[in-house]
């Protein structure tokens, strides 16, 4: 791996912009068996709570027109696990481990960062926009007064890295991640998934129990680049694009965009080496454009 | 245990009844490393999700998956239409979780719904003789793999709904019959859920062991995404457990546990 790729984000050093996006990676044991970890950027894990939550019934899932709808519910086995069993783990693979986590109320996400805090993680990412669960997630991710909340209450927490993770399902995502800027979050990343729902004609039911879900997958990727591009416009912290990314193509016009850093989710559905494929793509990318380093197409759009 | 993303070629595709198709796949990676109960992860041209269709047959010496499958909706239409000599996208073999074949002397009880009945055909084989093959349909035109069945030496009843070819009447009052007379060492069943669940329940009053196969709709397929979830009883708690990577294959009482 060269050195073309390298980017610092946040103060995080990262071998490549590529990182698995919380929900779609699990804690990494999975995808391992298809590609080592090292080939990534950085991984950022399932979404952590300070206990074990079961999630949601089934089912989960419905494929939309190039996408899909989950509502999962933030299953996961808690922050203790993670810290304990997958972190250690983690840490052996030679890549950037993102822990995410989400709370039920403001103290409970500064409870959870500051155990974290005095792990080994290399960074937070603060999931406040899960739109697939009723106490927390995005409750705090509409309004500016509650991300700046979960923000203070994480920044008093931890001296780790912190990245805000926003919804898109606001009036003024711009606002939003101002309100975090100025809470002291060290970068934001967007955009979560959109609320979406679907109906089976024949049962009359919502195909998803939980009635409605996130919609992610290449549908959500324009709104994802206008998201961060209006976003990477109106702060000054770094942002780490996401939302429907498949293609190192993809990538490249997220980046552009504004981001610096960025995620793949649902595309690893579709094909379990996309992230791979994504990295060696941009690798040719800067071999076949002269450019040193990736990060120079940061930003770079040139609007109307 | 390694997983395979690749296009394989198919070398053979046969129609077995209306809307439900016969492939066989060469993939020798695959073949060597899958087990009896798992499922292969499809791609369907135009759709993001890949479609997991469970497994027929393996043939580790000629490096061949066989799967049979029904078309369900507009996925499974698309994958129907691959033809023999096309390549065929999968992630496989997937499934944390297969079937536990006894010593191949136990008796058997071997049940399939439907398109439940593809994956039974690999376990009829282990047991070949000291099984009992119940294969229950809604009717005479929907009956498939009877031979493949016949052909592993067991004992096979053919049950429709109707009676309009074998028996008539369900799955499940064949197996009253067949409990009534012997005590199977294991019962093993794919297919509806409210059979399943009549199985469970009739394996449980005679304390009999039984390994069901499930459904789910599934994304990524290994167990990161973890959106195949089915309700299990584990150290008393209800847990969710994944389709996936938990399963396919699960014992009747960790997720039918009143039955």
């Amino acid at each position: 791996m060269s050195e073309k790729l390298a980017v610092n984000f946040a103060g995080v050093q990262f071998k490549n912009p590529i990182v698995p996006a919380s929900g779609a990676f699990g804690y990494g044991r999975e995808y391992e068996k298809f590609f080592p970890l090292s080939k990534l950027g950085g991984i950022s894990v399932k979404g952590t709570t300070l206990k074990p939550r079961n999630g949601n019934p089934a089912p989960r899932i419905a494929e939309t027109p190039s996408g899909m709808l989950n509502s999962v519910g933030l299953q996961n086995p808690g922050v203790e696990h993670f810290l304990n069993v997958e972190l250690p783990n983690l840490k052996t693979k030679d890549t950037v481990v993102i822990a995410n986590v989400a709370g039920a109320n403001v103290e409970e996400y500064g409870e959870i960062a500051a155990m974290i805090d005095k792990s080994e993680v290399d960074m937070i990412e603060v999931n406040i926009s899960c739109p697939n669960v009723k106490e927390g997630g995005v409750a705090f991710g509409v309004t500016c007064d509650g991300a700046a909340a979960v923000t203070r209450a994480v920044r008093r927490a931890t001296s780790k890295p912190v990245m805000m993770k926003l919804s898109p399902n606001v009036t003024s995502i711009v606002d939003i991640a101002k309100a975090v800027e100025a809470e002291g979050a060290d970068a934001v990343s967007l955009i979560n998934t959109l609320l979406g729902m679907r109906i089976d004609l024949k049962t009359r039911r919502p195909i998803l129990h939980n009635n409605v879900g996130g919609l992610s997958g290449p549908a959500v990727f324009p709104v994802a680049v206008r998201m961060v591009w209006q976003v990477a416009n109106a702060v000054k912290i770094p942002v780490c694009g996401m939302g429907g990314v498949s293609t190192w193509e993809d990538a490249a016009e997220m980046m552009m965009a504004g981001a610096s850093l960025v995620q793949v989710g649902a595309a690893l559905f579709a094909d379990p080496y996309a992230a791979v494929k994504i990295i060696d793509g941009l690798e040719n990318y800067c071999d076949e454009q002269k450019i040193s380093n990736i990060s120079e197409i940061v930003g770079t759009v040139k609007p109307w | 245990m390694q997983y395979f993303q690749g296009n394989y070629p198919i070398i053979s595709k046969k129609t077995l009844a209306k809307e439900i198709y016969d492939m066989e796949i060469l993939c020798p990676d695959v073949a060597a490393e899958a087990v009896c109960g798992q499922f292969v992860n499809i791609k369907a041209d135009g759709y993001m999700l890949r479609r997991p269709i469970s497994i027929c047959g393996i043939d580790k010496d000629k490096g061949i998956l066989r799967i049979v499958f029904e078309v369900r909706g507009k996925g499974t239409k698309a994958i129907s239409q691959l033809r023999e000599g096309d390549m065929i996208d999968i992630v496989a073999p997937l499934g944390g979780r297969g079937f536990e074949l006894l010593d191949s002397g136990k008796k058997a009880v071997i049940i399939g719904g439907g398109i439940g009945n593809p994956p039974m055909v690999g376990i009829a084989r282990h047991y070949g003789k000291n099984a009992t093959v119940i294969s229950g349909f809604r009717n005479a035109s929907a009956v498939i793999l009877q031979e493949d069945f016949a052909k592993t030496g067991a004992e096979v009843i053919l049950c429709t709904d109707d009676g309009s070819a074998g028996r008539k009447g369900f799955v499940t009052n064949a197996l009253a019959d067949i409990l009534a007379e012997s005590t199977p060492d294991i019962i093993y069943a794919c297919g509806p859920d409210v059979m399943l669940r009549g199985i469970c329940k009739a394996a449980a009053e005679k304390g009999i062991r039984c390994q069901v196969s499930l459904e789910e709709r599934m994304g990524c397929g290994v167990g990161a995404c973890l959106v195949c979830a089915c309700r299990t009883i584990r150290d008393g708690q209800e847990y969710f457990a994944h389709v996936c990577k938990d399963g396919p294959v699960f014992d009747s009482k960790e997720v039918y546990p009143n039955e």
